[in-house]
């Protein structure tokens, strides 16, 4: 049974999906209007499908047959998008510690530390949020969703619009934790030397999985064509 | 110048100003944030306030909060007096009319707040209430401080609801608008103008501090 087995209708859109993430990063391709921000929005909790069952962790976060819904916040994912929505009226720091939870005043302390700085964000820890870059943002929205040790992290694009040092920089931070990832992406070169899974998608249908190199194999003109809209 | 009547009113104003965002803000975040049907019924009964004459208003509520009536017993038994010809009265006539003047800034503010931010402090694990209190009332300052201003304006110049459910009795329930009746009727045309240009200043005032704090929020780096 997959991990993942999702039924929804949106207007006359409808996503019907399922997969198993098998290795450490899954890798979502496909064109605009394929259902991807859709997928990740429901595996995060904020859309209850019409059906369908997630498995993430071993843990059953949905199942609508035996009625189980484990609503968002208590699932243990983390969700950033192209736009980081950090919290404007507060510091970075505060931003950082927001979902942190259950550590004494210390360890909450050095969690924060420890993040900001994988994302080379520990220098704007006293900035307010409404101070920084589009990329200094970025860095921090990472390290808030990652504050609170997700089990599960979803990205829909979040290095949308950063030079490529950058990109790598923050891909190889990303790489080493040991967080599971769900990756939203239009960028191949992004995710080329990465243990990832490929899940093309297409008008909310799961066209290919699989390790990348063998979707490329398969459907390499598809992908491409869908990487170039 | 009638300095009980000074002081009742403020108090008045004050007690219905923090009541109205006590009750306010929840409405106003309820409203905002739900995908309920019954949700535009809720709002056209807040905002309804503003279209009513103040004298329908208040004659309805002396109706209800009079002894004639089971809820109007009901709590004169409780408070030991009736509600009618009390300040306590008054203060309910006065949240009622002045509602909307809380719900409506307040509701504006909360669906100002980019809906991604409220979706990040439910993703982070944030109970509506921690994302009321700390991501929505920060973000919504400015609107919380608009309502109170108006709440409070509002009520200082209340007098249909007033005269109806309170009448005009020295002390309890005679504020400033309705001793500014009673001098006219009295043609002590000068306090009446005095007192009036109180209620004038009072207003002008809370509306200049008001866009002050606007002009100051929109150029933050000015």
């Amino acid at each position: 049974m997959p991990d993942i087995n999702i039924q929804h209708r949106l207007g006359r859109f409808s996503l019907d999906v399922e997969f198993s993430p098998q290795n450490q990063w899954t890798v979502i391709f496909g064109p605009s209007g394929a259902g991807k921000s859709t997928l990740l929005r429901i595996v995060a909790g904020l859309i209850q499908p019409d059906s369908g069952r997630i498995q993430l962790g071993g843990r059953t976060l949905l199942d609508t047959v035996n009625r189980i819904y484990v609503p968002v916040g208590r699932r243990s994912i983390g969700l950033v998008t192209q736009q980081p929505a950090l919290f404007p009226h507060l510091t970075v720091r505060d931003n950082v510690a927001f979902g942190i939870r259950h550590l004494d005043r210390d360890r909450r302390r050095d969690r924060i530390i420890e993040m900001l700085r994988l994302f080379g964000a520990e220098p704007l820890a006293d900035q307010p949020a409404n101070h920084l870059s589009g990329g200094e943002r970025k860095r921090v929205a990472l390290a808030r969703a990652l504050a609170p040790a997700p089990d599960f992290l979803l990205l829909d694009e979040p290095l949308a619009g950063l030079d490529d040092d950058s990109a790598r920089d923050i891909l190889s931070s990303l790489l080493s934790l040991r967080v599971r990832l769900l990756y939203v992406s239009h960028d191949l070169a992004e995710i080329w030397r990465m243990p990832a899974d490929v899940i093309l998608l297409d008008s909310g249908r799961v066209a290919a999985v699989g390790p990348l190199q063998q979707v490329l194999a398969t459907h390499r003109a598809q992908l491409l064509r869908h990487l170039s809209l | 110048m009638d300095l009980q009547a000074l002081w009742l009113t403020v108090r008045l104003a004050a007690t219905t100003t923090f009541l109205l965002l006590a009750l306010g803000i929840p409405l106003a975040f309820w409203l905002a944030s739900t995908r309920a049907h019954w949700r535009p019924l809720i709002e056209a009964i807040t905002t309804l306030p503003i279209l009513l004459p103040p004298t329908v208003i208040g004659f309805y509520l002396l109706v209800l909060l009079g002894p004639h009536t089971g809820f109007g017993r009901f709590t004169a038994r409780i408070l030991g007096h009736p509600l009618v010809f009390s300040f306590s009265g008054l203060v309910v006539g006065s949240v009622i009319y002045s509602l909307p003047f809380a719900v409506q800034p307040l509701a504006a503010g909360f669906r100002a707040i980019d809906p991604a931010l409220i979706e990040q402090a439910r993703l982070l694990g944030a109970s509506p209430l921690r994302t009321l209190t700390s991501v929505l009332l920060p973000l919504s300052a400015h609107s919380i401080v608009a309502a109170a201003a108006l709440c409070f304006t509002h009520t200082i110049g209340e007098f249909g609801v007033v005269l109806m459910i309170g009448g005009d009795i020295p002390g309890a329930t005679r504020t400033l608008s309705i001793a500014i009746y009673d001098q006219v009727q009295d043609f002590s045309y000068a306090v009446a103008n005095r007192t009036s240009l109180l209620l004038v200043g009072f207003s002008a005032l809370a509306l200049v501090l008001l866009y002050m704090r606007r002009s100051g929020n929109e150029n933050p780096h000015a």
